[in-house]
């Protein structure tokens, strides 16, 4: 049940961009076409729940102070915090490498699709964020995997939302000087109002 | 005699001084035509989510500086060895080191501002405007060059996150850099909630992109 809530919390009340800001460069670059939106969105999601609990593994059997007991007790006491953001974008790189290969392997389909946006998803600040957000919030391994997913689907909403209200406002007259991210800023705005409102909601 | 020293002439003529025109313009361009947050989009996230009050503002913009410059002038000196496949990774770890080296130092020297920051010091990494210049510059430049173009959109990066954090604390919190203005002249003010909200920083943002476009006549198609 809690993992329901944290779900619920992740995708909508502490949502990536609307909250957080994180992602917002490719957020507000690949947002004018509905359907690179959705490819893009579910690249984030689908490497987001990989690489959060990944992360939180190397976060507990490698970094943390004493962390490498198991591997001889001789490690007590060692802390190897400062290496984590190296680790980390490290594993996220490396990850999304391999993911593009199965990907490509196993769905040339789904592979065509995402293909462009795998790359960019390694310096995404969605991903690293969420691993960072996961470290200090002092998940568990369950609750990191579902704050990964639910993130991710939180971030994959927010995109096609603005994606679809800027591919209708393509029609529409607006001031030079404002066209573009000006607009895009302001409706990112709003659209961050609207998800005020699932403040203090809990399942 | 004097052909040598003619040609001693030459030499000296052919070296660029230290500050060119041409160098000149790699720092003044990201200001404002060039500006990497207004114009080329990038590293809004940092820009956005640390500027509700002006202090940490400056330090983040201290901590980008530091690490455009040294990362371009590493990327620089070994863009020639890098092999093309895996230049990405090396750009990440590139700057994942100096990251590592602000938090650190952050944590060591002024641990409140390292809680305030957060994660976002290490976002630092994944900020576009580091990448995005090492990429597009650093990768083909030379290293002196490379320092100066780091230093150029650092600056244009900071002075648009000054401005959005000016605001916002002026309107959010009713003071500047901690000193309460409207307490202080006696003005009766009533905090805007919605400028020390995510909302308040898109709205500003996009409202001195609006300005600085009209005047340089930027539009975007």
């Amino acid at each position: 049940m809690e993992l329901v809530s944290l779900a619920v919390k992740s995708i909508f009340v502490d949502n990536m961009i609307f909250a957080y800001f994180l992602g917002m460069c490719s957020f507000l670059a690949v947002s004018k076409k509905v359907s690179t939106a959705i490819g893009l969105g579910a690249a984030v999601v689908f490497v987001l729940s990989i690489i959060v609990p990944v992360n939180w593994m190397i976060q507990e059997y490698i970094l943390k102070e004493s962390a490498l007991v198991w591997l001889s007790p001789q490690f007590e006491g060692m802390n190897l915090e400062f290496l984590q953001f190296i680790m980390f974008i490290a594993v996220i790189a490396g990850m999304v490498q391999l993911v593009e290969m199965i990907i490509e392997k196993v769905s040339p389909a789904l592979y065509g699709t995402l293909g462009i946006f795998l790359p960019l998803i390694a310096v995404n600040c969605a991903i690293l964020g969420g691993a960072l957000f996961m470290v200090q919030r002092d998940y568990t391994l369950a609750e990191a995997t579902v704050f990964g997913f639910g993130s991710g689907v939180g971030w994959l909403l927010a995109i096609v939302a603005l994606a679809a209200i800027r591919e209708k406002l393509k029609y529409s007259n607006v001031p030079n000087g404002l066209k573009g991210l000006g607009l895009t800023m302001i409706i990112t705005g709003l659209m961050g109002i609207a998800f005020k409102s699932f403040i203090g909601i809990a399942l | 005699m004097s052909t040598e020293v003619v040609e001693e002439k030459t030499i000296k003529k052919a070296s660029e001084p230290l500050l060119s025109k041409r160098r000149k313009k790699i720092i003044s361009d990201p200001l404002n035509e060039e500006n990497p947050v207004t114009i080329q989009v990038l590293g809004i996230c940092s820009a956005l989510a640390i500027t509700i009050k002006m202090e940490p503002t400056i330090i983040m913009s201290l901590a980008v500086i530091f690490t455009m410059v040294f990362s371009n002038l590493l990327i620089s000196l070994i863009r020639n060895y890098v092999p093309n496949r895996i230049r990405i990774i090396v750009q990440l770890a590139v700057v994942a080191l100096f990251v590592t080296l602000v938090s650190e130092f952050l944590k060591a020297f002024n641990y409140p501002m390292y809680k305030v920051l957060g994660a976002f010091v290490g976002l630092i990494i994944t900020n576009c405007i580091v990448m995005g210049r090492l990429e597009a510059f650093a990768m083909g430049n030379k290293p002196y060059d490379s320092i100066l173009d780091g230093l150029g959109s650092g600056l244009g990066y900071s002075w648009i996150i000054l401005a959005v954090a000016f605001f916002r604390e002026f309107l959010g919190s009713g003071s500047i850099l901690n000193f309460k203005v409207f307490e202080a002249l006696n003005i009766p003010y009533v905090n805007n909630g919605l400028m020390v909200d995510s909302i308040g920083a898109f709205m500003i943002l996009a409202i001195i992109i609006w300005i600085q476009r009209t005047k340089t006549g930027y539009v975007e198609q």
